[in-house]
């Protein structure tokens, strides 16, 4: 396999992956960006969505994230997230939780700033929770 | 002295005790194996973590635009000082010893006529503490209901502290907790968490920092992972503490239960000889008896 390349997902809690991977596809701020080899060095935060790996052929294993950042450079690809959970493993009522807490932000939110940011955040939430249904 | 009956009642207090301690040293040792395992996950994040923000910031060392949380407030008039401390006691100096550390610097920041705010995390620093800076304590955390500490309740913490943070409740925010060196040891430390400094990388890391490309741009993935990484901080802090207060715990229940078998030893030695004596008495009377005859 001459085209693939290291990857790490870390959770402050634990390393839940670290292996060799063809590609990743992954939910950046300012838009979903893929990852392939010799990716140029290149950091950016996340939002909250769903990340995608291909470790060979076409299947590719589904992981939702959740605040933290991506920092891609010539020794592979390492994301630190905050919360990360394959999407198998993630129930509807975890979803629906971090939905309503995301909801109770906005409302608590003091500033225009803060409620901005809370309400894009529990924008993105509906977003997945959307995708996970549909799926 | 003591009757033999007396003696015999405080052997078996004394073998109760020591199943005890001998249990709690188990259960300890079994704690400390999670913890310390716990621990370990959790380092090759805030390793990352360190290292992407070093790359960051020497790029606004010294800049007038750099976040508040790296900068500083330009004061350092109101100190708040975390202090992380144990649930539960009966585990050797190691409550004592952290709160000892901040109550030396909360000493020293008062004498030189400093505000001293202090936010405990942890039962056992809090009784420690509130005898004599019980006025200072602005709040406590308690963490009893918590088995394993979990990134959630870390990421409370954070939020409060930086909740103050923002609110100019305080200026310098340093954090009390005791490093795991080993089982036997455990250092307690502080950290400066607020400003935040970071061990300068070597210059290749510095070189390599010049080409990155950053989305959105430097300055709000910087403004983005500083609040972050106080979170970060508690959490490591909050994990060594545990693994710490279990290897604590573990030496301290050693020692008693070497200490309960001691008197084990001693009580059983006097107790057969008063056994011994009572017989010869006994016998003593019984021949001077029969001779009187």
């Amino acid at each position: 396999m001459a085209d693939t390349f290291q990857f790490e997902l870390v959770s402050p809690e634990r390393l839940l992956l670290s292996e060799q991977v063809l590609e990743v596809v992954v939910p950046g701020t300012e838009g979903e960006f893929g990852v392939l080899k010799n990716h140029s060095p290149f950091m950016s935060t996340i939002k909250p969505g769903i990340l995608k790996v291909r470790k060979d052929g076409n299947a590719w294993d589904e992981y939702f994230v959740r605040g933290g950042f991506a920092d891609a450079g010539p020794n592979g690809l390492t994301i630190l997230a905050e919360r990360a959970t394959p999407v198998s493993e993630i129930s509807a009522d975890d979803l629906a939780q971090q939905i309503k807490n995301a909801e109770e932000d906005v409302t608590d939110a003091k500033d225009d700033e803060a409620r901005q940011r809370a309400s894009m955040q529990l924008s993105q939430l509906k977003d997945v929770a959307a995708a996970l249904k549909a799926a | 002295m003591p009757s033999l009956k007396d003696l015999r009642n405080r052997i078996a207090s004394v073998k109760a005790t020591q199943k005890i301690t001998k249990a709690m040293q188990m259960v300890a040792a079994a704690k400390l194996r999670r913890a310390q395992d716990a621990a370990e996950a959790a380092r090759p994040y805030a390793e990352r973590m360190g290292e992407v923000l070093a790359n960051l910031a020497v790029a606004f060392e010294g800049r007038d635009d750099a976040p508040k949380l790296m900068a500083g407030t330009g004061k350092d008039d109101v100190h708040l000082l975390v202090v992380a401390t144990a649930e539960r006691g009966l585990c050797g100096g190691f409550n004592s010893n952290i709160a000892k550390l901040a109550r030396e610097r909360a000493k020293t920041l008062i004498a030189q006529g400093k505000t001293v705010k202090i936010l405990c995390v942890g039962k056992k620093g809090y009784d420690s503490l509130k005898r004599d800076l019980g006025e200072h304590v602005i709040k406590t955390i308690e963490l009893r209901g918590v088995k394993n500490v979990g990134f959630d309740n870390a990421d409370e913490i954070g939020r409060e502290v930086l909740s103050m943070f923002d609110a100019g409740e305080f200026d310098v925010c340093t954090l009390f907790y005791s490093e795991f060196k080993s089982v036997i040891s455990q250092v307690p430390s502080a950290l400066q968490l607020i400003p935040a400094h970071f061990e300068s990388s070597e210059g290749e890391a510095g070189g390599a920092a010049a080409i990155y490309e950053y989305e959105p741009d430097e300055a709000e993935i910087l403004a983005d992972l500083l609040p972050r990484n106080i979170s970060i901080q508690v959490f490591r802090a909050l994990l060594e503490n545990s693994a710490s207060e279990q290897g604590a715990r573990m030496s301290a229940m050693d020692n008693a239960t070497r200490n309960a078998g001691e008197m084990i030893d001693k009580l059983t030695i006097s107790y057969n000889r008063q056994r011994q004596a009572q017989i010869t008495t006994e016998l003593i009377e019984i021949i001077s008896g029969a001779e009187a005859l």
